[in-house]
This record gives C-alpha cells, structure tokens and sequence, in this order.
C-alpha cells in the first residue's frame, strides 16, 4: 500500500498530500503521524492540500482527527491550500472542520504556527 | 421537433422540377420582398436554390438523408439570420412564400391532381417554415446567453484594496447564478493573490432574496474553510429585515456600516492603526 | 446516450476508481469546476455508504442528453443490504446508525439536482442521483 510521506522541516511536520487517497492510505498517515509527532518533539503539523482535488467526509474526518490527536500531543495543526471548488462542496455538504486550523498557503501555515498560539487566529475553525 | 411528412405529392413534384428555374426566380422575387436588401440577390436565390432541391429531393424518394441534409441547411439558414438580427416572421416568410409559387404554377398548369395535392404540400412547407422558427429561437437564447455571461464576467470586478485585502462591490439585482459566479471569483482571488480578508460590499444591491442570501453565506463559510475572512459591508435596512425575516443564520459574521468601516476594521485586524497626524 | 458504465464496489479500495471515473465523465461534458467537485463528492459519500452500511454492490453512472440538449450524469448506487427503515431519521443531517458525522446521505443530496432513494428493510438500498451542466 502506498503510504504518504512525513517530512521533518525545523520543528514542524510536512504532509503533502498529492494523490487521491485510499481509505487504507489515510488511515495509515494518521497512524505514522502520531508516532511521528511523539519520536520529533514536533510541535506543529502542516497538511497541504493544494494538489487535493476532492475532500469527502471521511478525508475531513480525518483531517479533524489529526488536529485533535496532535493538540493532545501538544502540536497545532494547520491545513493548508484548500481549492475554492473543495471549500464550496465541503459548505454544501456540512462539513465544518471543527478545530482545524486553516490557511491559503503553505508559507501562511507556517507562519501562524511559527506566531504563539492565540487560541483562534485568523482563518480558524474551530468551532467554538 | 415536427417532422416533414410529405405523403404522395408525384405531380407537385414533377410540376417543380420542369419548371425549376422559373419557380426559383419566382421563389427568389417574393422571399427578396421582405429581406430589405440585408441579404443580395445572388445570395438568397442561392441560398433558396438549395432548399428547393433538397425540398424536391426529400419528396421524392421520401429518403430520411435528403430530409436530415434539408432540415440541417434549413436551420443554418435560419440561425445565421438570427445572428444577423432578422426577425424570426422575415426567415420564416422567406419558407412560406414557397406555397404561393407552387399554387401559382398549378393554376398556371391548370392540373387538378396537382390541385389536390396542395393542402398536403401546404402542411409540408408549413412544418419547414416552424422549423426556423425553432432554430431561430434557439440561436437567440444562445447568443443571449453568450452576452450575458459577458456581461457577468464584466461586472464581476474584486479589487485590491491594500496588500492581502479584497473586495468586491456589488451593485444591481443579485440573481442566483450572478451571485455564484461572484462569489467563486472572489474565492479564486483569494488564492491567486495570497489575500486572506475579504470585503463583500452590497451598498449598491437593493435587495436580495433567500437563495443570494444563502449564496453569501456559503461564500463567507467556504473562505473560512480556505483560511481566509469574509466581511460584509453596507446591509441595507430591508436585507437585513429579509435576512433575519427568513431565518437564516448569519451567526459570527462580521458586518460593517461602510466599506470604509470594513477596510479599518481588516487593517486593525491586520495591525495596522490610521492615525491623522496634527500639522503645526 | 450510450455511455454507460457499471462498477462492483466490494472494499472502500474501490472508491477511488469511482471518483476518477466520475470525474473523467464529468469533464467530458464540461461541467464546470465547482459542479464536477460536487459530483464526485456526492459518489463518493454514497460509494462508501455502500461498503459500510450496504456490504458491497454496484455503481452505475452514465452520461445523459436532456430532451433541450442539456447533458448530465446519473448516477445509481445500488446494493442488497439491510435497506433503510426510517428514511427521513437517516436523511437528517447528523444522524449516524454507527460512528459517522451523519452526512453522507443528506450532504450529496444536496450536491445534485435530483436525488431519488428507494429501499426496503431486508432487500437493499438503490440511491438515483443526477446532475446536470449549467
Ligand atoms: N446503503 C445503505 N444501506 C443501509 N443503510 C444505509 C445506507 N446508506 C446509509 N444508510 C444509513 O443511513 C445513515 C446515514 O447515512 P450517512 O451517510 O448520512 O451517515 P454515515 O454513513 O453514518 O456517516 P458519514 O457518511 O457522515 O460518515 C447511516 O448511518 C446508515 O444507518
Ligand atoms: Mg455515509
């Protein structure tokens, strides 16, 4: 099975994601990532979606569950690059990514992970 | 779509086809009367020279090549008038005026099977004439649509107003689908431009109904989604008393007075302070 | 229209394949952005319907051409599971039988332009979706 590579970028984890993912392939990530995040003291995760062409409710789920994984292992996470036409059918279909950090860009991410934790920065989700 | 039906017209047809030439000049002479010299002569009698040897052709052998070939030349025929702004009656005209050359070579043929056959004959060139008509009008809708989406893509503007805020001010009725052509604008811009506020100014829009309303709210949430913030600016009195009239959920979102409120409330957002400096 | 093409989904390996093909079927007949990520949404909720609630079944999606020329694709998802009993407790959003969000069913409704839902407790669920271009 394929699996989605992590990369390490200063204190902050990398994920890429650039194929349509399997159910299997994202379950795996999730897996990978905690360990990750526990092995490198990370204390953020960046997930970038640019080249992500469609997000159902699992993938959001997943996205949700991350967040709340790395928030108990003390990392913020931030998705990053989410299309206009993926936004639009993520409204329609409900999903509101409660808790998950968003931004436009993958440099935007970084930096509000770099900016101390204000609880809800622009571009939030949380859905408090 | 009707369908040609020509049911035995043997002596109209052999009628025709002796006397070709003659019913074209004919043809020619009381279609020309209505075209107003928007086509020439050469062109038209060329044009009808076509349509009556497929006409004679899809008679007689009563093929379905001939009568799709016809029906095909007719609708061309029909749509580039449409283009070139004759109306549908001038097109149609020019197919029935085909009955009355016809008519007048029987009673100058003096045939009476020919006779008999005419209210048939009639009904047929009645069916081509309705053709254009649908041609006619489905060319129009095209080449409306095609203006209107022009006309969207021009009123559709989303400016920059200082580095990483937009907006985009609206005036006119808001329908649906302008709304959501807007609106994914806007969205695009966000990401071209690494902008992530927003300004949707309505000061120009006197109303709007549910379906915009909501169109807005969507657009507000989708940005959020992509990491970006949304402000509305310049509700009037009645959208605000439709809004909360319907129900719908404008829950945390920002809106401001002016798209001047706006702007100071994103660059104070943005830690930016305007302040006015005392000269002397 | 001709084009029509039935798919088995036996594990959620195969919801992959279904968007792609969905995809492809909708950029074929030029159905904007926004519409396509939709449509592939809505099949893809209701392939994985499938497989967790239905214990497998078939996708079938072809291309339509309306009777004013308008093209679209329907889409069927079909299967011989336990069915649905309370169809309008399951077409609420946020209502889940087992761990889901509740938004698979009521989300892709909203994603198409017709949405039709036939089922009987016992003998399986067929979900008829269609959309079409603007
Ligand atoms: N094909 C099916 N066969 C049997 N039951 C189904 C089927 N599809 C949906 N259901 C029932 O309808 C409920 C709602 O479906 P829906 O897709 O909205 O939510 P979910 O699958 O539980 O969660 P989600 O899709 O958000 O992850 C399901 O929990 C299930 O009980
Ligand atoms: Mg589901």
């Amino acid at each position: 099975m394929e699996r989605v590579p992590i990369l390490k970028v200063g204190d902050v984890l990398l994920i890429s994601i650039q194929t349509d993912l399997e159910d299997r392939t994202a379950l795996a990530l999730q897996e990978d990532l905690a360990e990750q995040i526990v092995r490198t003291g990370a204390r953020g995760v960046v997930i970038d979606i640019t080249a992500v062409e469609i997000v159902d409710s699992f993938i959001g789920r997943m996205f949700a569950t991350i967040a709340a994984m790395s928030r108990l292992l003390d990392a913020r996470t931030v998705v990053v690059g989410m299309r206009p036409a993926v936004a639009i059918t993520l409204v329609e279909l409900g999903l509101s990514l409660g808790g998950v950090h968003t931004a436009l860009n993958l440099e935007k991410g970084m930096r509000l992970l770099a900016a101390p934790d204000p609880g809800g920065p622009p571009g939030t989700m949380s859905g408090r | 779509m009707t369908n040609p039906q020509s049911g035995g017209q043997a002596h109209i047809v052999q009628l025709l086809s002796t006397r070709q030439d003659a019913a074209l000049d004919r043809w020619t002479e009381l279609a020309g009367a209505t075209l107003r010299g928007r086509t020439t002569q050469t062109e038209l009698r060329g044009e009808l020279r076509e349509l009556l040897s497929l006409t004679l052709a899809s008679l007689e052998r009563e093929d379905d090549t001939a009568r799709s070939e016809l029906r095909a030349v007719l609708a061309d025929m029909s749509g580039r008038r449409a283009r070139q702004n004759f109306t549908p009656k001038e097109t149609a005209v020019a197919v029935f005026t085909l009955k009355q050359v016809v008519h007048e070579l029987i009673e100058d043929a003096d045939e009476d099977q020919a006779i008999n056959e005419f209210v048939a004959f009639s009904r047929y060139v009645d069916d081509l004439g309705l053709l254009t008509f649908e041609t006619y009008a489905a060319t129009r809708e095209q080449v409306i649509a095609d203006q209107a989406e022009q006309l969207l893509e021009l009123s559709t503007p989303v400016v920059k107003l200082w580095e990483g805020i937009v907006a985009v001010p609206l005036v006119g009725t808001l329908d649906s689908a302008r709304t959501q052509v807007v609106m994914e604008a806007l969205l695009q811009t966000l990401v071209d431009t690494g902008s992530e506020s927003a300004v949707i100014d309505i000061t120009g829009v006197p109303a709007v109904d549910t379906e915009v309303a909501q169109h807005l709210m969507k657009t507000i949430m989708a940005a959020r989604l992509m990491g970006a913030e949304c402000v509305i600016s310049g509700i009037r009195p009645q959208i605000a008393q439709t809004i909360v009239a319907l129900g719908i959920e404008f829950g945390d979102i920002v809106s401001k007075a002016t798209l001047a409120d706006a702007l100071e409330y994103l660059l104070s957002r943005n830690g930016v302070r305007i302040v006015r400096e005392v000269v002397g | 229209m001709s084009d029509v093409h039935e798919v088995r989904v036996g594990s959620s390996d195969d919801i992959v394949g279904i968007r792609k093909m969905v995809r492809t079927i909708a950029g074929d007949i030029r159905m904007s952005l926004v519409d396509q990520t939709k449509l592939v949404t809505a099949a893809s909720e209701l392939a994985r319907n499938i497989v967790v609630h239905g214990g497998g079944g078939t996708v079938r999606i072809e291309r339509l051409t309306g009777p004013t020329g308008r093209t679209g694709v329907r889409m069927i998802f079909s299967d011989e599971g336990p069915g649905i009993s309370d169809v309008d407790l399951a077409l609420t959003d946020g209502w889940s039988s087992g761990q889901g969000l509740g938004l698979g069913l009521p989300g892709s409704r909203r994603l198409v332009d017709e949405f039709e839902l036939d089922t009987a407790v016992g003998r399986g669920t067929r979900i008829t979706v269609t959309k079409w271009t603007r």
